[in-house]
Order: structure tokens, then sequence, then C-alpha cells
């Protein structure tokens, strides 16, 4: 099990530091998609060991963060029917909606449980049969075939109380909406990892061939980045922006068959809403009709009062890639982990907890 | 069927008192405890440490431990971080009705040999019983008298500028081998946790220098909050060496699959000493004599800089900043 100090050497991380300083001219500006390799750049001083000719800027590639207000507010309502019980990842509890949050419902008497897998909501089903248990479904590609499978479990378990409110978002689509809004100008895109176990890597071949943006799918480890932080270098600096993988150990070009049939088997594609970016089409998973049993959206209705978003909140720029979370009026003086405005100071993966938490010396006193 | 805990058991009847004669009593006698007054009564003179702690982890067994071992050594080390030489203990046990007997009868025999090993002696304690769903199985609440040398003078406010920042071993040992127990987590590995009386290894360090500055275990909020604290109330700046710090090869691998940091995971049996730099080797060397002190490393420094902070240069080089921990800690999702 020795492979992680591998992945964390210092003299391989220099030496790879090294050769993109040599090779770095121009200044360009790299977007890592997902919310882990933020924390994982932030976590190692990964800025600090790139040239300043690269920027690094976060996007939306947190699952907690993306979930539209309008949708935590469902999650929020559905909470608080009779006999239901709310099962949800972690972080999704302490995200503030328009007029509660999930934390609040619990403290007022709703039934809500972390689980750490969607296989255990449907445990809980199975063990209260007098209840409808709902889980809510958030995430990319790499959640939605257990979620998938979830189904499936309940399906041939005859676990008929057992329903996900499906609000599962799709990354090639929310990347083709980013860049064609053009708000953002970007070089090249450090592509999600354990996404990308999932999809592969051909689905984000459009991106340099449509956009002539520079595309490597990394992993989590430092020199996972610095390599595919390399290579991007290497690709915009040549000006021959293509898809290559730097995850070899995690990701094959085709990706995972077997999940990708679990997700088509159960989810079509459709509509979704993002936090800060909207209506993406083609962008989200809906349950299919076969399953729609199990489709909370089906078997519950609730009213809702319309969506709104924190005062002062730049969670949305942030989620687009057009504002760093210092640029946040709200950032660390309103907004901090134990007193969250907004999604991406509440989760694990998000950009303003990342930036809060391995903020170095020099940033904390010129701030 | 297994015999369970009745709500009877807490009636303060005869159950109650089968309870206690039967399932405690054999297991943790002394002569002040045997009295069964309503207070235990105990000479001691000098200065005194007093503390009290609550411990309701979820599972109550997990490899390496139990509720009843945590419970000792958990109050047991908080006097040791005081310099202070534990002496007696209260144990004050809340069950949920339909507690199986055999299982509490496995954790006193643990709280046992957990006050063996530490030779401290409960000399009081209470037991009351909820209704199930009241209480999550057993909640045990440990409080701890303690005896400090003259002389010694261990706070948390006295680090100073130059002192050396030791670590006893490995950190995050505790929190994955619990984690790796919880429903919906389980993963099997070989990892169990460091759950350990450290009152001997601090005295063995007292005796060996005067010159110990601050002493803390890196419990809840794992080793970063504890840096944090110190800091804090020393109003110095520590900086550590990411790569100094041990970290065993399975909760490297189970952080990173979860997505944690190991400095955020909590220990049962580790500790952080500040200590003068003149004496820093000679501390290092007496602690890693003690099995529970075989893997210590010196970690870091107190710098004037950056009060109330704690810098951590990364494995990469470059320096950042390490926050407590703000909320629980939860595995990625993605």
């Amino acid at each position: 099990m020795k492979f992680i100090d591998e992945y964390q050497d210092n003299k391989l991380a220099k030496g790879l530091a090294y050769k993109i300083a040599q090779r770095s001219t121009k200044t360009i500006r790299l977007m890592e998609f997902c919310g882990g390799h933020t924390h994982a750049i932030l976590r190692y001083g990964i800025r600090q060991l790139v040239p300043k000719t690269v920027e690094m800027r976060s996007g939306p590639g947190c699952p907690v963060c993306v979930t539209a207000t309008a949708d935590l507010d469902k999650a929020i309502a559905l909470a608080h029917l009779p006999d239901v019980i709310i099962t949800t990842f972690g972080d999704m509890i302490r995200v503030p909606g328009s007029y509660s949050s999930l934390q609040q419902a619990k403290a007022e008497g709703a039934d809500i449980r972390i689980v750490y897998s969607t296989i255990d909501a449907v445990e809980i089903a199975k063990a209260n049969p007098g209840k409808s248990v709902i889980f809510i479904g958030i995430g990319f590609e790499t959640t939605a075939p257990t979620i998938a499978a979830s189904i499936l479990k309940a399906q041939q378990e005859k676990i008929e109380n057992f329903h996900i409110l499906s609000l599962n978002k799709l990354t090639p689509p929310v990347m083709k909406a980013l860049l064609d809004s053009g708000e953002v100008k970007l070089d090249g895109i450090v592509c999600p990892g354990h996404v990308s176990v999932i999809i592969g890597s051909h689905p984000y071949e459009f991106i340099p061939k449509d956009y002539g943006i520079a595309c490597v799918i990394s992993g989590f480890e430092p020199l996972d980045i610095l390599l595919c932080i390399d290579k991007l270098v290497e690709q915009i600096e040549k000006g021959e922006p293509k898809v290559e993988i730097a995850y070899s150990r995690g990701v094959k070009p085709e990706g995972n068959r077997k999940a990708w049939q679990l997700m088509e088997n159960v989810f079509e594609i459709g509509e979704a809403n993002w936090r800060g970016i909207g209506i993406v089409p083609q962008s989200g998973l809906k349950v299919r009709g076969k399953y729609e049993r199990f489709d909370a959206d089906k078997a519950f209705s609730v009213s809702l009062k319309p969506p709104r978003e924190p005062k002062g909140c730049r969670c949305g720029d942030v989620i687009r890639g057009a504002a760093t979370p210092v640029e946040c009026k709200l950032f660390r003086k309103v907004c901090t982990p134990e007193s969250p405005v907004g999604p991406c100071m509440v989760s694990s993966e998000g950009a303003c907890a990342a930036y809060y938490q391995y903020e170095t010396l020099e940033n904390l006193q010129s701030f | 069927m297994d015999d369970s805990i009745l709500l009877a058991h807490g009636s303060g009847g005869k159950l109650s008192h089968e309870l206690v004669e039967k399932k405690f009593l054999p297991f943790l006698a002394n002569p002040a405890l045997n009295k069964l007054d309503d207070s235990a009564v105990f000479e001691a003179s000098g200065r005194l440490a007093f503390t009290t702690d609550s411990y309701v982890v979820n599972p109550i067994f997990f490899p390496g431990g139990d509720i009843g071992k945590l419970a000792i050594c958990g109050t047991v080390n908080d006097l040791a971080m005081n310099g202070a030489k534990p002496l007696y203990l209260s144990l004050s046990a809340i069950i949920e009705e339909g507690f199986l007997l055999r299982e509490l009868e496995q954790i006193v025999q643990s709280i046992k040999k957990a006050a063996e090993e530490a030779e401290v002696s409960i000399i009081a304690g209470d037991t009351k019983v909820v209704n199930r769903g009241q209480a999550d199985k057993l909640f045990i609440t440990t409080s701890g008298v303690g005896i400090i040398s003259p002389g010694v003078d261990i706070s948390g406010a006295n680090a100073r500028a130059g002192d050396k920042v030791l670590l006893s071993g490995t950190i995050g040992d505790h929190g994955i081998a619990v984690m790796s127990q919880r429903e919906g987590l389980r993963f099997s590995m070989t990892l169990e946790s460091d759950c350990a009386p450290l009152n001997k290894l601090v005295s063995q360090l007292l005796e060996t220098s005067s010159r110990i500055h601050c002493l803390r275990d890196p419990t809840r909020g794992g080793l970063a909050t504890t840096l944090n604290e110190l800091a804090r109330q020393s109003k110095a700046g520590i900086v550590v060496q990411e790569a100094n710090i041990p970290v065993k090869e399975e909760v490297k691998a189970a952080c990173e699959l979860l997505g944690l940091d190991p400095i955020y995971v909590a220990n049962e049996g580790k500790m952080v000493a500040i200590v003068d730099p003149a004496d820093a080797d000679k501390i290092l060397a007496q602690m890693r004599k003690n099995s529970y002190g075989r893997d210590a490393a010196i970690i870091g420094e107190v710098t004037n800089e950056h009060p109330g902070k704690v810098i951590m240069k990364t494995k990469l080089g470059p320096s950042r900043i390490v926050d407590m921990l703000s909320w629980e800690l939860l595995p990625r999702i993605c």
C-alpha cells in the first residue's frame, strides 16, 4: 500500500514543477472542474508550486454546491411530510435553503438521517415499512450508478416505500454550457478523475474540437495534478489541444461500461437546474417511467414558495469560475464553515471551504 | 434468549442492587467502593487535578477497544495531560433498556483491565436505565482526581518560541478503526484503535525532564485541533512539517478513499508534548522506550510569528494554515 507516498513524493513534485515552469511561456487560465481537485491543490500548496503564468480556477464540480436552492427547498418540504424519512449525504443537511435547512427541519422534528451510501437508505426503507424513505440523489456520474443500483435492489426485493429525489447531474453538458456562455476565458480543463472512471475520456472530445481548449483527466494525489498541469501546459504551448488521460491507473478511454448500462437502465437524460447556472438542457438524470414508483417527484407533491438566494452570496459566481471565493465580500467575514451562508462554504468539496481551510499565511495577512 | 437490561434495573430497588452487586462490584472492588456509602471518602494532600468526560461512542465495541476502555483511558489521559498522577475515578453508566447483560459484563471487564493498567481505582459510581430509544445502548461518564507533584507546571498556555513539538506516535488510528465499523461504511482492515492510558508514559517523561511545557492528547478534532488549541492558549505560532507526522499505511489508504485528512481524525492513545529545545532529543528518546510512544517524532516547533496560528509545511514544500476542525468529519460524495 506504499502507492500513496509515491504520489506525494517531494522531489518528483519539484521536478515536475520545474518542468512546468520551463515549458510555460504564455499566461494561461486552467479550470479544475472537480471540488476534490480544488481541495488537493490547496491542501498541498500546488498553486505555490506552479509558475505565476498558470492561474487555477475552481469549477462547478461540487455536488452539494450545484444543487439548486429550489431543489433543496423541495427536499426540506418533503422532510416535513408525515411518515417520511429523508436520507441524505451528510453535507446536504447544513446547506441553507430559502427559508430553512434540512438541519433546521431535523431540529423541528423531521426524521432526517445521514447515510454514507444509497444502499443504506434502502436498508432503512426495509426496516421501516410503515414510512416512506426518500433519498436525496445528488452527485455526478460517480454517484448515479450506485443510486441506480439502489432502485434495482428495491425493485428486486419489493421494497415499495423507497424513493429517490433525482437531482443527479452530468458533467460534459455543463462544461458545454459554461463554454457557450463565454463568461470565463479558459485555456485548459483539469477534467474530473472519479467521474472519468465512469464516463471515460471520449465525452470530452468536443471541448478541444469545438472550443480549442486543452483537456487532461487527473487523479487526486498531488503528483497526479502536477502531471496533469504539465500536460495541459504542453498542449497549450504547442497549440495542439486534445483530450489526454493523466490518471491511467483509474481511467480507461471507454470508461466503465457496466456502470453506464446501470445508469441507462434506470435513468433518462433531461434538463437540470444548477445553482448559479440555471436550467441546462440534457444535463440531468430523471428516473425512467418503468421505475416511476421509486421517483419521489411522482410519488409526492409539495407546494413551494419561490426560492430566494442568500443576500450577497456569490456561490453562483464561484461555481461558474467567474469569481474566486476571496472575491466574495462575505468570505471569511460573515461566511465561515461554522456559519455558512452558501453551499460552497459547507461542502467538503466546496471551493470556499477549501480556500478557507487551506489558506496561506501571506494571503490571510493581506486579506 | 440472552438476558437484557430491564427498566426495573434502574428502579433503585432489588434489581438495581443486584445489577451493581453482580455486574460491577465483583470486577471493580476496592475498599472505598465496597462500602457503598453515598460518597467515597479518600485522603489526599497537595495540588489536585480534577476532570470529567462523557463517552457516547458508536459502535460501543470497535477494533482495539470498547466504550469501557475508552471511558477509563480518556479520563486518565486528561489528568495526565496536566502532569497529574491519576488516583481515583467515578463512573456513571446510562443504559438503554434491552441492552444485553453479557455485553455489559464484557464492558465492565474491559473497564477493570484498563483501570488496572492505569493503576487507578473506581471509587464511586451510578447506574441509570432509560427507555429504549432514549439512549444509544450505553453512555458512560467518568470523572477523575489526580495529584500533581510539586514543581510540575504543565498547561496549554506554556508554549514558548523555540520549543519543539513532539508527537507520541501515528495519528488517526482510533477514528479510522471506529469508522471502519460504522453502519454503512464497513470496510475490513487490520487497524486497531490506539486507545491507551498514557499516564505512565507521562510520568516517565516528567522524570526525564523538568522542561516539559505543554501536554495534550489529540482526541476528537485530531492533531490539527489540538495544535490550534495550544497555539491559541499560548498566544504563539506553531509550524509543523507534514512529512514528519507519522501516519500508518492503512490510515493513509482509508483517508485517501474517504477524502479525509488524517490530521483531523481522532486519536485515543496519543499525545502532543511541547518541550524546551534543549531537552527535546532526550524526551523523544524516553518516549520511544515506552510501547505507547514507539513511533514518536519531533513534528515541529513553536515560533513568535503568527501567534495563535498553526502553519504546516506540506510534503511538497509550500506552507499553509492548518485550521481547527469546523464540523463533523464526513466522507466525500464524489
